[in-house]
């Protein structure tokens, strides 16, 4: 319970201080640190990332979804091949899919020509890959439950009974 | 020419609120913990359901008792929710807001003469309505000792032959006080033995952060002499949408519905639609959004602690009724100057009664990182208060 508290919290604001976090959830300081060093070490808690918006920045960045459709390989699966496209830095996540195709790939990189240079020179010319969709995103809508739009002022009065 | 107006409507004296929304909004760039609604949209299924119900065409009058459909599920949560049984057909019905439950409970009960007892620090309206009827409201100021709760005590202390019905606000705007199952019984004891109705104003139920909220309705013997007031405003951020429901035995239901069907016809027909969504898949909502109240809540109370501010613990509603009488002055003038001085709104505590006097009403219906700037404040403030 605590565990889940401390989760949905934390999803939303990662920089959130223990101290707060023990009062907001109606815990102790000790509570708080402990819970996260567990779930840190039980991998539960993977990282502490930082919603950004690219684009309201100078830095050029395109970002890709790739369908991959691969063949399954003995004894292993899926596993290895995804291995082999993970491991690559400039992948951002691997998905297993149920449906028309096998693996999602995003990926991210500074233009279309290298994201395209990636996908033909190494992506499709994988042993198992049988072939590939490429999908450049045009704009985020909302990330990560976030949404990347301009929030309304508060519209409410100042004063209500 | 004639004096146009009535010596009722004009002996009501403006809310206290009122006054204190003009200094504000001349005051520019202030932030506002003065606020009692919701800072969460609706949730967008429950938009959604609107939406759907305007696209198509739904947009004609409704029965006068508002949607079958929507009573229906209205019957179903408080059977879930607090397990009380009401007929669809006769003993519930749709209002615009808990706000016309309030009016037309009143309307359908009291004569001229008949005594209505209102416990304060309460919600503005239920003195004024009172007056409208004709009836004479008679205050039971609640104490910071109990936390604001109702005693039997005090009712019995206010009971005259003349005392027809009680008002029961809780959990209660302003002061966040509860009424755990106890304090219920204890009072609806005395109900029971002094032969009064009692007009139960819910309308915070779902936002209880100490266990369940218990309903006088639930107790031995009250269903019958009780109209429950509830709505969607608070539990569903749904206030625009001005939807609420009142429950009673028939008897005194059938006569509210003529009230509301000669005054309002119906409640908005696309709001009935959107609730009905509301009702049936909005439980997680109401827990995310409680959830989040619970941690503001949480964090107003150390806070207050850590700044020397007194202030017994809320369980209820989303306010906290902090103590200023250590200041030495009076919650008009700490409202005020707090506003020059710091440009933050908050409501003085006799808005809602003369025995708030020495309160404040803070709202946390706002986003943490609001609260933490209007507390810096709060506290940069008070440091200077002291040094004075």
């Amino acid at each position: 319970m605590l565990r889940e508290e401390i989760l949905t919290t934390i999803e939303k604001n990662s920089r959130v201080e223990i101290h707060e976090l023990a009062v907001r959830l109606g815990s102790t300081d000790e509570m708080i640190a402990q819970e996260l060093l567990n779930m840190e070490q039980e991998g539960v808690i993977c990282g502490y990332h930082t919603m950004i918006d690219w684009e309201k920045t100078a830095i050029d960045k395109v970002t890709a979804l790739i369908e991959v459709r691969a063949t399954l390989q003995r004894g292993q699966g899926f596993d290895k091949i995804a291995e082999r496209i993970y491991m690559y830095p400039e992948v951002k996540s691997v998905y297993l899919i149920s449906g028309g195709y096998d693996l999602l790939v995003t990926l991210e990189g500074k233009t279309l020509k290298e994201v395209a240079g990636f996908v033909s020179d190494k992506l499709s010319t994988m042993e198992n890959v049988l072939s590939t969709a490429t999908h450049f995103i045009l704009k985020k809508y909302k990330d990560h439950g976030t949404i990347m739009a301009k929030k309304n002022a508060d519209e409410r009065q100042m004063i209500t009974p | 020419m004639r004096d146009p107006l009535s010596k009722t409507i004009t002996g009501i004296k403006p809310s206290g609120i009122r006054k204190f929304f003009d200094i504000v909004s001349e005051m520019k760039d202030a932030i506002s913990l003065g606020v009692g609604e919701p800072d969460f949209d609706t949730p967008w299924h429950i938009r959604d359901e609107g939406i759907y119900s305007l696209e198509q065409g739904r947009t004609f009058y409704t029965s006068n008792a508002g949607l079958m459909e929507l009573k229906e599920e209205i019957a179903l949560y408080l059977k879930r929710r607090i397990n009380v049984e009401y007929n669809p057909r006769k003993e519930i019905m749709v209002t615009v807001g808990g706000s016309e439950g309030i009016d037309i409970a009143l309307r359908a009960m009291i004569d001229p003469g008949d005594e209505v007892l209102i416990p304060q620090p309460s919600y503005v309206s239920y003195e004024p309505c009172t007056v409208l009827t004709g009836g004479k409201p008679v205050i039971i100021e609640l104490k910071a000792e109990n936390e604001f709760r109702l005693t039997a005590k005090e009712i019995e202390d206010a009971v005259t032959d003349k005392t027809k019905i009680l008002v029961l606000p809780f959990p209660n705007n302003p002061t966040g006080a509860i009424m755990e199952k106890e304090d219920l019984e204890a009072i609806a004891k005395v109900i029971r033995e002094k032969d009064l109705y009692v007009i139960s104003d819910e309308i915070y139920s779902e936002l209880s952060y100490k266990g369940r909220h218990v309903s006088i309705t639930e107790l031995e013997g009250m269903r019958e002499r009780t109209v429950l007031i509830n709505g969607f405003s608070k539990a569903y951020a749904m206030t625009g949408w001005r939807l609420g429901y009142a429950c009673a035995p028939e008897n005194i239901l059938s006569q509210m519905l003529k009230i509301h069907q000669f005054a309002i016809m119906c409640a908005p027909t696309t709001s009935q639609y959107a609730a009905i969504s509301a009702l049936r898949n909005g439980d997680e909502d109401v827990d995310r959004m409680r959830n989040a109240y619970n941690q503001r809540r949480r964090y107003l109370v150390d806070a207050f602690k850590n700044m020397g501010l007194e202030c017994f613990e809320p369980f209820g509603a989303f306010y906290i009724f902090p103590c200023i009488k250590q200041f030495g002055m009076t919650s008009d003038e700490f409202a005020t100057r707090f506003l020059q001085e710091e440009k933050v709104a908050v409501v003085p505590g006799t808005a809602f009664g003369d025995c708030g006097e020495g309160f404040l009403r803070i709202s946390y219906a706002y986003s943490i990182e609001n609260l933490k700037l209007a507390i810096e404040r709060l506290e940069r403030f008070i440091q200077k208060l002291k040094a004075e």
